[in-house]
Formats: C-alpha cells, sequence, structure tokens
C-alpha cells in the first residue's frame, strides 16, 4: 500500500515558521517551542536585571548619606558612628592600596606560572600543577582568613617585616612596629587568592597563540623565553591585560581574608605595616551592628562605590577577553 | 656582519626557566601549607560531639556545630534550588537560541560581570531587598545572595556545554519531528549531562564556602536550626566569629569548622574537574 | 665532494648528485610521533645551491623529514628522531649541536604565513636583533637588504611601521621569507609555503625561490607537482614515511624507476 507523500499534505504548508539549525532549515511545533523559548528568555535577561536592581537598590539605601555628606563623604577620613560622620577616605584608600600590592605580587607570579605550565613543564607536570594551582582558588576566602590570620600574619611579624623594616626600613612604606596584620599582610594574602585567576585566563591566552606562529620564532633561534617575551606575549597582550583586569576585580572586592588580617582601623597611614581597612572588610565588620539609618545608609554608599569600581574593572575585563580573538590573529 | 655571543642569551632563558618553576612551586607550596594547616589545627576538633551537639556559652567545654551544618546545608540547598533552574534556562537561551543577537551578547556580558561581582555586594542587595522589608535577619535572604552568586556559573558552564553538543545531533532529532524543546530537554541535555551537572557542582562549591554574603542575611544562631525564616545558624559565619573570639575553645572549634568547609569545597571542586575530565576523554 | 652514502640497504633509487657539493646529508633517520613511527631509514642528500623538491602523498612524512632539519620537532615532548642528519659535515642530532646556531644557518618557511605581532620592520629586525649585534643604520641596511631580496621592498616600503598582519598574503608570506633572509642562514626550508596563498602571488614566490638559490640552499616540501618541477633541480618522493627514489627533477618526472613514483606523478593516487 503506497501512503501519501506527507509533505504534500496542505495542512502542513500552513505552519510557517521554521527555524534555523545549523545549515538546515527544520519545522518546529510552535506554541510549546515559543513558550520555551520566550520563558529561557527571561531567565537569560534575569542576570542583566540582577544587575541593574543590585546598582538601583545600592543607589537608593545610600542615598540619605549621599544627601547629608555629598562630595565630603569620599574625601573625609572621618568615620565616627558616635557622632555620625562618616567619610569613606580611608576604606577607599585602603582597598587601592591592598589591591595595589597584591597586583604587584601576583602579575609577575602568575605570568610566570602560565609560562611554566604552557611552555616549559611536560604535559604530565604542567596537568598536575595546573590543577593545584586552579584548587587554590576553590579554597574558601575565609579559610585565607584563618590562616592569614593565626600562621601567616605571625611569620610576617617574626620574620618578614623585620627583615624588611632593617633593610627597606628607611622608606617610610616600610616603618613602625612588625605587628603581623596590616596593609602589607593582606596584600600577599591577596596575591595568592587572585593568582589562580591570573594564571588560568593567561595560560589559555598562551595557548591560543598558533603553534606555527611559534614555531617560526623557534625557527629562527629565539630561545624560550625570547618567544614568550616578544612574540606569545605581544601576540597574547590583549588577553593578558583582560586577565589582570580580572584579578583585580577580585582583588578589590575580596572579603573575609582581608577582614581577618588588615586590623581594621579607620585611618591612613604611610606605613605598609600599619593596620587599615578596605571597603569590603568595613562592610564585613560593621554591617550587622549597625542600627542608625545614617550609618546602615553610610555602609551601603561604601557598598555603591565598591560596585561601581568592579563594574568598570569588570568591564574592561571582559572587553579585552572579547577581543583577544579579533586583536592580531586577522592574518591568520 | 658580527654575530652576537649567545651566553648571554641562554643565561637569560635559563634565568626565567628557574623563575617560572619557582614561582609555580610558590603556588603549590601556599596551598599545601594551608591544607597543612587547616588539617592540623583542625583534627584535634573532630569528635563525635562536634558532628551531634549544639554550641556552648565560652568556657563550658564540649558542644558542636550540628546545627551550623545543617543550616549550611539549608542555605546551600535552597540557592541551589533556586539558582539552577533558572540558570539552566538562561544557559539554554544563550546557547540555542541567542545565536548573535543583541540580548544575547548582553546576558552574556552581565553574566560574566556578575560572576566577579564581590559577594559582599550581593550580601548588601539581599539585606536592602530582604532584610529590610521584613525587619529581621532571616536565612531566605542568605540563601537568596548565595543564588545570586551561583547563577552566573551554571548559566556560564550551561551555555559552554551545550555548545560542545554537536548540531548534527539536534538536527537529527528535529528531523524525526521532535519540537525544540523536547530536543533540548531531553537529547541535547542527556548529551551534556555530566557536563551540566559539573556547572551545578561548581556554583555549590563556589557558594557553600562563602562567608561574606551571609553575614548581614542569615547572620547566625547558637540554636537549632528550625526555618529558613529565621537567623540561620550556618558554618562559615561560625568560623568567623569564633576565630575573632579570645576563647581557646572557641578557636579550636573554627578549625574544625575551616576543616570540614575546606575538604567539603575541595572534594567537590575535584569530583566536578573529575566528571569533566571522564566527559572529554569519552569525545 | 664524494658521495657520502654508505649503507646501500633500502636505498631510494638514486640519480647521480656525486658532482655537486653537499649541503646536508640524511643518514638512516628514524622519526617517531610518541611510539607510532614516522620515518623510517630515510637517506637523502641536499645539494649545495640547488632547490630540492620533496613531494608524495599527504601523510607521506614529507613535513615530519623536513622539520627534522631545523630540530623544530622539539618543541613537542612526545616527537623524537634517530640516526643522522649531517650538516656540512657535523649531526645536528648530536644534543651538544648548539640549536641556536643550527636555527641561524637553516630558516624555515611554514605553510602559513607567520608575521610576528610587531612592525614589518621589527619583523624583519627581529632575527637580526637575536644573532647579532648592529648598529641602527646597520639595521635598517639589513633590513632593506633582505625585503628586496625577498621582493618586497617596493611594496612595503612606506609602511614599514604597519604591522605586519595588516599585509596581504602573499605579501606576508615573502616578509616571512625576508625575516628569515636576514639572519644570513645557508639552508631555506619551505613547508608548502604556497598551498595559503593566491596563483599570483605563488608565482612571485616561486620566481623568489628561483633567484634565491644562486646564494641558499632551499629544501621545498610540496604537494604540487608542477610546482615541484619548475622551481626545483632535484625531487625526492617519499612515501609512508620512506625515500622511494631520489634524483634530478627532470628525470624523476620523466621516467621515473620506481613503479610507485610513476603511479604518483601520473596521478594514479595521491
Amino acid at each position: 500500500m503506497v501512503k501519501p507523500a506527507r509533505n504534500q499534505n496542505p495542512e502542513d504548508l500552513r505552519r510557517p515558521p521554521l527555524t534555523v539549525v545549523g545549515d538546515r532549515q527544520v519545522r518546529t511545533s510552535v506554541r510549546g517551542d515559543r513558550v520555551f523559548r520566550w520563558s529561557t528568555l527571561l531567565c537569560s535577561l534575569l542576570v542583566p536585571l540582577v544587575m541593574l536592581a543590585i546598582g538601583l537598590e545600592l543607589l537608593l539605601s545610600s542615598w540619605p548619606a549621599v544627601k547629608q555628606f555629598g562630595w565630603r563623604f569620599f574625601f573625609s577620613q572621618e568615620w565616627n558612628p558616635v557622632l555620625q560622620q562618616f567619610g569613606a577616605a580611608s576604606s577607599i584608600f585602603g582597598t587601592l592600596v591592598s589591591t595595589l600590592i597584591a597586583m604587584l605580587i601576583a602579575v609577575p607570579l602568575s605570568l610566570a606560572i602560565a609560562l611554566f605550565l604552557v611552555e616549559l613543564a611536560p604535559p604530565w607536570l604542567s596537568r598536575t600543577v595546573g590543577t593545584m594551582i586552579e584548587l587554590l582558588a576553590a579554597v574558601p576566602s575565609i579559610i585565607y582568613g584563618m590562616w592569614g590570620l593565626f600562621v601567616f600574619a605571625p611569620f610576617m611579624a617574626d620574620y618578614v617585616q623585620p627583615f624588611l623594616g632593617k633593610t627597606l626600613g628607611f622608606l617610610p612604606l616600610f616603618q613602625g612596629p612588625p605587628l603581623g596584620i596590616g596593609m602589607l599582610t593582606a596584600g600577599i594574602i591577596l596575591a595568592f587568592m587572585v593568582l589562580p585567576f591570573i594564571s588560568a585566563v593567561t595560560r589559555d591566552v598562551f595557548q591560543l597563540v598558533p603553534p606555527v606562529v611559534k614555531e617560526s620564532a623557534f625557527g629562527m633561534g629565539a630561545t624560550t623565553w625570547e618567544v614568550t617575551y616578544q612574540v606569545t606575549i605581544p601576540y597574547g597582550l590583549v588577553g593578558i591585560i583582560g586577565a589582570v583586569f580580572l584579578g583585580l576585580g577580585r582583588a578589590l572586592g575580596e572579603t573575609m581574608a582581608v577582614t581577618f588580617v588588615i586590623g581594621n582601623a579607620h585611618r591612613i597611614s604611610a606605613s605598609l605595616f600599619s593596620p587599615g581597612n578596605t571597603i569590603a572588610s568595613t562592610l564585613a565588620n560593621e554591617f550587622s551592628e549597625a542600627t542608625e539609618p545614617l550609618y546602615v545608609s553610610s555602609l551601603v554608599a561604601l557598598g555603591l562605590v565598591l560596585y561601581l569600581i568592579t563594574y568598570l574593572v569588570q568591564v574592561v575585563a571582559q572587553m579585552m577577553l572579547r577581543r583577544r580573538y579579533r586583536a592580531w590573529s586577522v592574518g591568520l | 656582519m658580527k654575530l652576537r655571543p649567545a651566553t648571554g642569551r641562554r643565561l637569560a632563558n635559563l634565568a626565567v626557566t628557574l623563575w617560572a618553576g619557582a614561582c609555580a612551586l610558590t603556588g603549590i607550596f601556599i596551598l599545601f601549607w594551608i591544607l597543612y594547616v587547616v588539617l592540623s589545627r583542625g583534627l584535634g576538633a573532630l569528635n563525635p560531639a562536634f558532628f551531634t551537639q549544639l554550641p556552648t556559652p565560652p568556657g563550658v567545654s564540649g558542644g558542636g556545630l550540628v546545627n551550623a551544618m545543617a543550616g549550611t546545608l539549608a542555605l546551600t540547598g535552597g540557592a541551589t534550588l533556586m539558582a539552577v533552574p533558572m540558570g539552566l534556562m538562561a544557559g539554554v537561551y544563550l546557547a540555542e537560541f541567542s545565536d548573535d543577537s543583541r540580548v544575547g551578547d548582553y546576558s552574556r556580558f552581565s553574566t560574566n560581570v556578575l560572576m566577579g561581582m564581590p559577594s559582599i555586594i550581593v550580601g548588601v542587595f539581599a539585606y536592602t531587598l530582604v532584610v529590610v522589608p521584613l525587619g529581621r535577619f532571616c536565612g531566605y535572604a542568605g540563601a537568596l545572595a548565595l543564588a545570586i552568586l551561583m547563577l552566573p556559573v551554571i548559566t556560564r558552564t550551561t551555555e559552554d556545554m551545550l555548545r560542545l553538543v554537536p548540531n548534527t545531533l539536534r538536527e537529527s532529532a528535529l528531523a524525526l519531528g521532535a519540537p525544540r524543546w523536547k530536543v533540548t530537554l531531553a537529547i541535547v541535555f542527556r548529551a551534556a549531562k555530566s557536563g551540566l551537572i559539573t556547572g551545578i557542582l561548581l556554583a555549590v562549591a563556589r557558594v557553600s564556602g562563602e562567608t561574606a554574603p551571609l553575614l548581614f542575611t542569615a547572620l547566625n544562631s547558637p540554636y537549632w536550626f528550625r526555618s529558613l525564616g529565621e537567623p540561620t545558624p550556618n558554618l562559615t559565619v561560625t568560623i568567623f566569629n569564633y576565630a575573632m573570639s579570645p576563647y581557646p575553645d572557641w578557636q579550636q572549634m573554627a578549625w574544625g569548622a575551616s576543616l570540614l568547609i575546606t575538604f567539603g569545597v575541595l572534594i567537590i571542586t575535584i569530583l566536578a574537574r573529575f566528571l569533566l575530565r571522564e566527559k572529554n576523554d569519552d569525545r | 665532494m664524494t658521495n657520502l652514502l654508505t649503507s646501500t640497504q633500502n636505498m631510494p633509487a638514486y640519480s647521480d648528485t656525486s658532482s655537486l657539493a653537499i649541503k646536508i646529508s640524511v643518514r638512516g633517520l628514524n622519526f617517531y610521533y610518541g611510539s607510532q613511527q614516522a620515518l623510517f631509514d630515510n637517506n637523502l642528500d641536499i645539494a649545495s645551491q640547488r632547490v630540492t623538491a620533496i613531494i608524495g602523498p599527504s601523510g607521506c612524512g614529507k613535513s615530519t623529514h623536513l622539520r627534522v632539519y631545523n630540530r623544530i620537532y622539539e618543541l613537542y615532548r612526545d616527537q623524537r628522531a634517530t640516526g643522522a642528519v649531517l650538516l656540512d659535515g657535523a649531526n645536528i642530532l648530536e644534543p651538544q649541536y648548539d640549536i641556536m646556531e643550527l636555527r641561524r644557518k637553516i630558516g624555515m618557511i611554514f605553510q602559513k604565513p607567520t608575521p610576528f605581532p610587531m612592525s614589518v620592520f621589527d619583523n624583519v629586525a627581529y632575527g637580526l636583533k637575536l644573532h647579532y649585534s648592529l648598529k641602527k643604520s646597520e639595521m635598517a641596511d639589513r633590513v632593506e637588504e633582505s625585503l628586496s631580496r625577498a621582493a618586497l621592498w617596493d611594496e612595503v616600503k612606506d609602511i614599514m611601521h604597519r604591522p605586519g598582519t595588516a599585509l596581504s598574503g602573499g605579501q606576508q608570506q615573502r616578509l616571512c621569507i625576508a625575516r628569515a633572509l636576514a639572519v644570513e642562514p645557508e639552508v631555506l626550508l619551505m613547508d608548502e609555503p604556497t598551498s595559503a596563498i593566491d596563483p599570483i602571488a605563488t608565482a612571485k614566490i616561486e620566481e623568489l625561490i628561483h633567484s634565491l638559490k644562486e646564494s641558499y640552499t632551499i629544501v621545498i616540501v610540496t604537494h604540487n607537482m608542477q610546482q615541484a618541477a619548475r622551481v626545483s633541480d632535484f625531487t625526492a618522493f617519499f612515501f609512508q614515511g620512506r625515500v622511494i627514489e631520489f634524483g634530478e627533477t627532470q628525470t624523476i618526472f620523466t621516467k621515473p624507476s620506481r613503479k610507485k613514483t610513476e603511479e604518483y606523478i601520473t596521478g594514479r593516487f595521491g
């Protein structure tokens, strides 16, 4: 028995919407698919909406403080819940300084690790070491805090800070009693925390450099270091900058580890040995205890500052990481 | 032309090689240092009471953190329940429908940005959104904050994993006349199963060690965990409070909790990576 | 120079190259990717200041063979070579052979153009800076000279500071040739240098090869038999990792002595 050819059924012809899958056009069942498609779209809009909502909420809740203090909020060092005087200067200063210390240590370290993983280590070693470095990122922030407070800070106080004081003590940066806790210790711990992020992305960037480009540099008699420095790094520069910004964003907003070791003092000090605070550590320490509306609002305003800074840093990082494919590879 | 002696170049290369190896060693050393410290200080706290009893006031010996363990599980579980369906669906949109649309680009971009948003900011957000209107700290606010942190991780890995599924699989299922949603949920999801589980596990690992977003949402509590509608005991905030206290037995407790959290998170992470590797070997 | 061939077993059919100076002689070369053997007892003599073409079906090991000459395969840890490759009589496979010097003497051109992420000038100056200490003016002279020899100078002299990647495909490939020439190599290895560029640019590069052979020893791997016939003086035919036949190009293409060679050249497989 011969069945009528199904595709000549006129009913089928009245079902127009076709979705393109790959290069083929396939008929879809309309209603179920439309519902499905729209619900996935809604879910994927959730993230931008949350981003926006966070920004708006922070702005609204910080409004009383912004109104009260105006621009003074950013430049005043005074933070006095009793007198209801709040200024963000020391928190912002501490955030920037601890991040700067972290990046100064983490960037060279991460680039070297990425170089080791991609160019120098044999595959089995590279895999093992790479996994361990990535596990460094999995260790929760609070564990870094525990380790930092109870083990690393005393280590800094007993060995590193006295040594720095003796050798570089003529600089105001390294003067003062070696307390262990403080800006320097916080910065170093931050460096260890962001290191896996920077080195993982840098490793990917290094691996994206086409082997044939590296080969032709090696083929001219260049050493591994020369190929890395003169070809691989320029080739992946945009991506590496992206990686650095990614780490920067992490360091700026890192909370618990810093809260444990920074000393939590609302003051700006020239010495890296002295205690300070960051935006995140101030929030962690004081938020649940804040009762006065202006106090809470000032804390939220600090949060808003952090939100804006990290947002910007992340935007730069994403732009860099997205462009890395297009940057130099046009000719290949 | 005058040839340049190569000795300097060789030395530079050797120096960089050694430096790079030293840096890698430093990273590994820090990891093992932390793990060693956590193990050696935390093991002493682990005893039956630690897993079965409530915390005691300072000075009273004994006691445990069973309430905080239950609370952490509940918070993480609640967050997972909220974030997984949303994250999976969002990932489906990005991988299956977005093509190169503006919306897709913007959503993907925001996902990446949210992934790098400090967790304490998300905590402040949950505070203003839930705690302020309700007038009290509660577990739901904490779970919400954790869910927001999980969402981008799940979305991203879902998109990546679904994109790895070959188009021919979709085509052949669609060619059989199956609707797109069935193809996605039944065929594509199944093909990407271990990848999706990896994404969820990584997200769980990420938030189960989080402290900052819980500080002023779920807060903490020395009592039995009853519901997410009230301040909820949890391990990480307990570690923070106890570590900052001057009492040695509380600090000891904090190390025990640290041990639990660290190895819990590491085991989940390693499991996730293992799953992914297995999957990759198949292909 | 006398023919250095000592082992007669597993020898390809040879035409006489003994009247010429030999730049590179390959003896008993085996090559392995991990445990997989890719080259089997290769023997070959590369005549000085001549063009030698290596032809054969894809996967026959011709590129692999070429990549031994400058030990570029060493970048990949599971690849290794045994046997001897004598450059002016010294075995380059000996570990103590200076690899940087080797790669200065032997330049390589790859299938796809590989401009480095820097300006046209810096691309050419790259190798010079590695191996020589030159004054600025000398450097500029050398760069110009190399670009002229690569027949690219007139096209790029006004855009020396544009990125090398901004040139067209054919120009990029000549840029790579100029870059290789700048360090004064003695041998040029070309691994299918025209497979990624258009016919007009290909013609230019073939012309270039012709003019370069006065001063350099050139080994070119190609899957294009017409190209081999046009540019080379000697041709080696590879099949399944073995040198099947080697001799003057004219002889190979007109009266090959092995059946397999004839089949390949007449297009019966490959």
